[in-house]
């Protein structure tokens, strides 16, 4: 079986559209989550909202290149960019090489409802324009990535709710594992607009704590009262770890470890059975036992039940262990599709960079989620080993366990 | 209905938005398709500007007959609906 490595990273998020900027904006517990009028005079419950900068893809693509790209598509564009600059596969390469792509997106709400719209309205689906049909397509980033990169391996869009990121990581890993893949693109997006999450809003599962927008996302705070939308991309180049010596390639770190599970219980509200078994087959396919494990970037997401169910799944799972365990989600918002491989990269930065980035907004636990060793504000911390739980509507979980690679 | 300078002038400055071109690039005699950078696709995008602009569907037997501006100028004059 081949060894999987990290060798490129790219970012486009609320708390900043490079790595630079993002590794910062995490070691200063900076929040990227905003109030908006627009959301509040359209009618949602709660206004607030990662505020993710638009990408002007103008200087860099002509017209009808980018007809094909709804807003997802466009911010995974520009994460693929520093991803494939930092790892250093320049089109070149790429045009000689098989490189696969496996992209999670879960949906294309905006640019469907707005070629729809146009269609009703002129009772002609030539009005749609014609960009609408890729543009509303699932696989949009994927479809549009692989031609703009001229990517000719293996290309799919995992769709997976709240774990699409993450189980894109885990398939690539899969394939490269297995030989049937030398190189893949990865990662995650989510459109950022109010149409694309105003029936998520509809189930009032959003904080509504929008006079104080940078406080209101605060995973496993006993006054926690919901989830902050957020969106974005996230890119990690996944490779063979012989591919990534031969031709140079700086190693970030290994992916040592898959693990995956099925709730098979409520559709939107998670179980503890389910999550435990993700952890446990993430530890089992890594060979590491819990102990090993220096950080956790836990899934949760500020809601009161799902943060509750994930600390009594670590605690199965860890036991007296006291891992240090933090959400970025307090940070950046729930980053949906995109946050499993977000979250990846957070994760990654603080290892690279020996920090925990405290979990913010964090003032005390409530009885289920006492059990954990919170980090509340940045601490120095080294450790060779992280952990990423990424669970999704639906009752998917999956688990990620990444080593920090010394270059050997 | 719309004198042809009117016509001339309001499509000329449609089209300069939606396909990020200078008005001053496109004259009578240029090539539609050169001029736009239009493939198969993005001829979709003119047919729709053509239809909410002046209610006009240009038929797949007539698209193409239009291959340059002079063409698309004649086909809408023509083909304009009487204001009731």
């Amino acid at each position: 079986m081949n060894r999987v490595v990290i060798t490129g990273m790219g970012i486009w998020s609320c708390i900043g559209t490079t790595l630079e900027e993002v590794c910062d904006a995490l070691y200063q517990g900076c929040s990227g989550i905003v109030f908006s009028p627009e959301r509040k005079e359209a009618g949602f419950e709660s206004a607030l909202v990662g505020n993710v900068p638009k990408a002007d893809l103008k200087p860099l693509l002509p017209r009808s290149l980018r007809s094909f790209m709804p807003e997802e598509a466009q911010y995974a564009y520009m994460a693929t960019r520093q991803a494939l600059e930092q790892a250093r596969l320049d089109q070149d390469f790429l045009d000689a090489h098989e490189v696969g792509i496996i992209y999670g997106n879960d949906s294309a709400i905006e640019a469907t409802m707005v070629s729809l719209d146009k269609f009703r309205q002129a009772h002609d689906t030539v009005a749609c324009g014609g960009g609408a049909i890729f543009q509303t397509m699932n696989s949009t980033i994927t479809m549009n990535l692989a031609c703009l990169f001229h990517l000719k391996g293996i290309n799919l869009t995992a769709s997976a709710a709240c774990a699409s990121g993450s189980q894109s990581i885990g398939l690539a890993t899969m394939l490269i594992r297995n030989g049937l893949q030398e190189c893949v693109v990865c990662g995650g997006a989510e459109e950022n607009n109010l149409y694309g999450i105003a029936a998520f809003d509809g189930i009032q599962a959003f904080s509504t704590r929008e006079n104080e927008p940078t406080k209101a996302c605060r995973p496993f705070d006993r006054n926690r009262d919901g989830l902050v939308p957020s969106g974005g991309a996230a890119t990690v180049v996944l490779e063979s770890y012989e591919h990534a010596r031969k031709r140079g390639a700086t190693i970030l770190g290994e992916v040592l470890g898959w693990g995956f599970s099925g709730n098979g219980d409520h559709i939107s509200t998670p179980n503890i059975e389910g999550p435990a078994r993700s952890l446990e087959r993430c530890l089992h396919d890594a060979s590491v036992s819990p102990r090993d494990i220096g950080y956790i970037n836990a899934h949760a997401t500020s809601t009161v039940i799902g943060d509750k169910r994930e600390a009594q799944a670590i605690h199965q799972v860890f036991g007296d262990y006291r891992v240090p365990v933090t959400s970025t989600k307090s940070q950046t918002g729930h980053e949906m599709w995109m946050s499993g491989a977000s979250e990846i990269i957070y994760s990654m930065l603080m290892m690279q960079h020996d920090f925990i980035a405290g979990n913010i907004n964090f003032e005390a636990p409530d009885e289920e989620t006492a059990c954990l060793n919170i980090v509340p504000e940045t601490c120095k911390a080294s450790f060779d080993l992280f952990l990423s739980n990424s669970f999704g509507f639906g009752g998917t979980n999956s688990t990620l366990i990444i080593r920090k690679m010394n270059q050997e | 209905m719309k004198t042809r300078e009117d016509i001339i002038q309001e499509i000329n400055a449609k089209m300069a938005e939606e396909f990020e071109i200078e008005e001053s690039d496109i004259t009578p005699e240029a090539s539609i398709f050169e001029t736009l950078d239009l493939d198969s696709i993005s001829l979709i995008d003119l047919v729709s500007i053509v239809r909410a602009s002046y209610g006009i569907k240009i038929s797949k037997a007539d698209l193409p007959l239009i291959k340059t501006f002079a063409d698309l100028y004649d086909y809408i004059e023509k083909n304009q609906k009487v204001e009731g």
